[in-house]
């Protein structure tokens, strides 16, 4: 029974946590590389982006659980989705015209996008706090778990318990169907395709007659989606926080050069692949160790490479080895 | 000196054509230049211009493609070959002159709206979508059209079979020679009247280049005009119905393919005798 326990211990704490964070992690990665590979700049108001995407989300939970509308067992925050997405791709077709359509219209070099969408940074993120507050939020409702440590342990008579939350068996889930509808849409549709064209090669997008200004336009409505999607599950997984949200700006940028900017493929593996190195590295792995290792060999301390406080260093561990060994990320993006 | 003209013997010219030397009005010399563009399908007239707000790299030059023919511009390196192109395509500033297409007047229109108008380009470089599929590189080509486009896709897949076999994969992973067709493939999905390719066999092998410009025919005898740059001067103009050396930007000869073939001139500045 020894591995087992070691497996189940190892599923309880790593393998659960690290896909849910890595499916939150890699639709953020996708809204990045869509960014990157079509309008080719690195956006940094994306954390923010889902930011004020969530808070829609969030401010309109709140409207409908006082109005008694709820969604059974499923977050209500599920229904306020639609609406969270609309306010954000409002707000972010609205920024490109007032802002990145002049530098567009300009030619400007990307680090000039670059350092405008740090100004959008600063603004979308003034603007958030300024309406909901700097403090914790918490609005996840519905069933809290899929897989109780109670019923784990009842149904199989292991020691060790197996916890998955409701949040992250959704989170997983939605992020499935997001990712399948995305990769149909680009290399099915007629849309999907000229974006990728035009991602490609622009002045032959233009030759044949594809028309970039709704390119964009779809881009900003595809990435309003995501990030919108992806701060909605990690509120419900964790808690907003619109600081947290800043800095995840990281993890998600880390992800999106580890699997190749540009590349969809790509933002997915990065996602998981830094999540799954920041949740081992920073979890004590003792108890996992003392199930698979014999008795001898049976570790003293916790085994806890890095405290959680650190986590974030891992992502730039991995960021700089992948830009030392292979810059152009695991699926061959664009060269950074 | 005096001003009155009755005293001066040169108004006396009553003898002038009998006198030996008497004469004023001297007979010029004509070139071979005289391209007839009045009919012409496609044609960029008399066009001066460069890019941006530089000088100017073409000088009076005029350039014509009619139904069913094939017109290759030649010169050397810096002749101002795919310049010329490019101002037909309306990539160019052009300072002085005009391009017609079908008889109509399309200088001021954008490269997009001339695609809309009918014409075809095949850039020289990046010419087709790496990333995508080779079917998916047709129906960007056709993106314009939204009739009914698997028609047009067929004909493409019978004048390049080895596409067809190849639909599915990436258009990056093909070689040299399959690419190019590719590009031309891409171009002719909005079924162009007038197909314009800037240098189709540069950097392939010189047996790839004899398939190309085999398929180049073929292209042409659909009835489509081609209009194309090259740099391999002697084997384009056994192809050509029209030719033109450009040198410095000017139009140097003007003539049928055999004809430039012929001329001791061309062969030896361009040909290498």
């Amino acid at each position: 029974m020894e591995p087992l326990h070691a497996l189940v211990t190892l599923a309880n704490f790593v393998i659960v946590p690290a896909v849910a964070y890595g499916s939150q992690l890699a639709l953020g990665a996708l809204g990045v590389t869509l960014i990157y590979g079509i309008l080719r700049f690195s956006n940094f108001a994306h954390g923010d982006t889902m930011a004020f995407g969530t808070m829609a989300v969030i401010l309109t939970t709140w409207g409908l659980q006082s109005a008694g509308i709820g969604f059974g067992p499923l977050p209500t925050a599920l229904l306020a989705l639609p609406v969270g997405i609309a306010v954000a791709a409002a707000l972010l077709l609205g920024t490109d015209r007032v802002v990145y359509r002049f530098y567009r219209d300009k030619k400007a070099v990307p680090v000039t996008f670059v350092i405008a969408s740090l100004g959008v940074m600063f603004v979308y993120n003034g603007f958030t706090r300024f309406v909901i507050g700097v403090d914790d939020q918490r609005f996840a409702d519905g069933a809290r778990f899929l897989v109780s440590a109670r019923g784990f342990r009842d149904a199989t008579g292991l020691d060790e318990p197996l916890v998955i939350k409701s949040t992250q068996a959704i989170t997983v889930v939605v992020a499935v169907v997001v990712v399948a509808v995305l990769f149909w849409f680009l290399n099915r549709t007629r849309t999907g395709k000229s974006m990728r064209a035009y991602s490609d090669n622009e002045d032959l997008a233009l030759l044949s007659g594809i028309n970039p200004e709704r390119v964009v336009t779809y881009t900003w409505l595809i990435v309003a989606g995501l990030a919108t999607i992806a701060g909605t599950l990690y509120g419900l997984d964790k808690s907003f926080k619109p600081f947290t949200y800043f800095q995840l700006l990281l993890p998600i940028f880390a992800a999106a050069i580890v699997g190749g900017l540009g590349s969809p493929i790509g933002a997915i593996a990065g996602g998981f692949v830094i999540a799954f190195a920041e949740v081992t590295i920073t979890y004590p792995l003792k108890k996992v160790l003392g199930y698979f290792l014999p008795e001898s060999l049976a570790p003293d301390g916790l085994v806890q490479l890095l405290s959680t406080d650190y986590k974030f260093a891992v992502s730039f561990m991995i960021l700089i080895i992948v830009l030392l060994i292979r810059p152009t990320g695991l699926f061959r993006g664009k060269s950074v | 000196m005096s001003r009155n003209a009755w005293q001066e013997d040169r108004g006396n010219k009553d003898r002038s054509i009998t006198r030996s030397g008497g004469g004023t009005m001297a007979r010029g010399t004509a070139t071979d230049v005289r391209p007839d563009t009045t009919h012409a399908f496609l044609v960029g007239d008399s066009m001066t211009g460069g890019y941006g707000t530089g000088g100017d790299i073409l000088h009076d030059c005029t350039i014509a493609v009619d139904p069913g023919e094939i017109a290759v511009i030649v010169g050397p390196n810096g002749a101002g070959k795919s310049t010329g192109m490019k101002a037909i395509f309306g990539m160019l500033n052009l300072r002085q002159g005009g391009v017609r297409l079908d008889g109509e007047d399309i200088t001021d229109l954008s490269p997009q709206d001339r695609v809309a108008r009918g014409m075809g380009f095949v850039p020289q470089t990046s010419n087709i979508f790496t990333s995508l599929t080779v079917e998916e590189n047709l129906e960007m080509g056709a993106f314009i059209r939204r009739d009914d486009i698997r028609p047009a896709m067929e004909q493409v897949f019978e004048l390049f079979p080895i596409l067809k076999d190849k639909r599915h994969q990436p258009a990056g992973e093909l070689s040299g020679g399959q690419r190019q067709q590719v590009a031309v493939g891409r171009a002719l999905m909005t079924q162009p009247k007038v197909l314009m390719l800037d240098e189709p066999t540069a950097g392939v092998s010189p047996i790839v280049m004899d398939e190309l410009f085999d398929r180049i025919i073929e292209v042409s005898r659909t009835g489509i005009p081609i209009l194309m740059v090259e740099q391999n001067a002697r084997q384009a103009l056994e192809i050509a119905d029209r030719g033109y050396v450009l040198v410095q930007g000017r139009n140097a000869h003007t003539g049928t393919g055999k004809e430039l073939l012929a001329d001791e001139d061309v062969r030896r500045s361009f040909l290498g005798g």
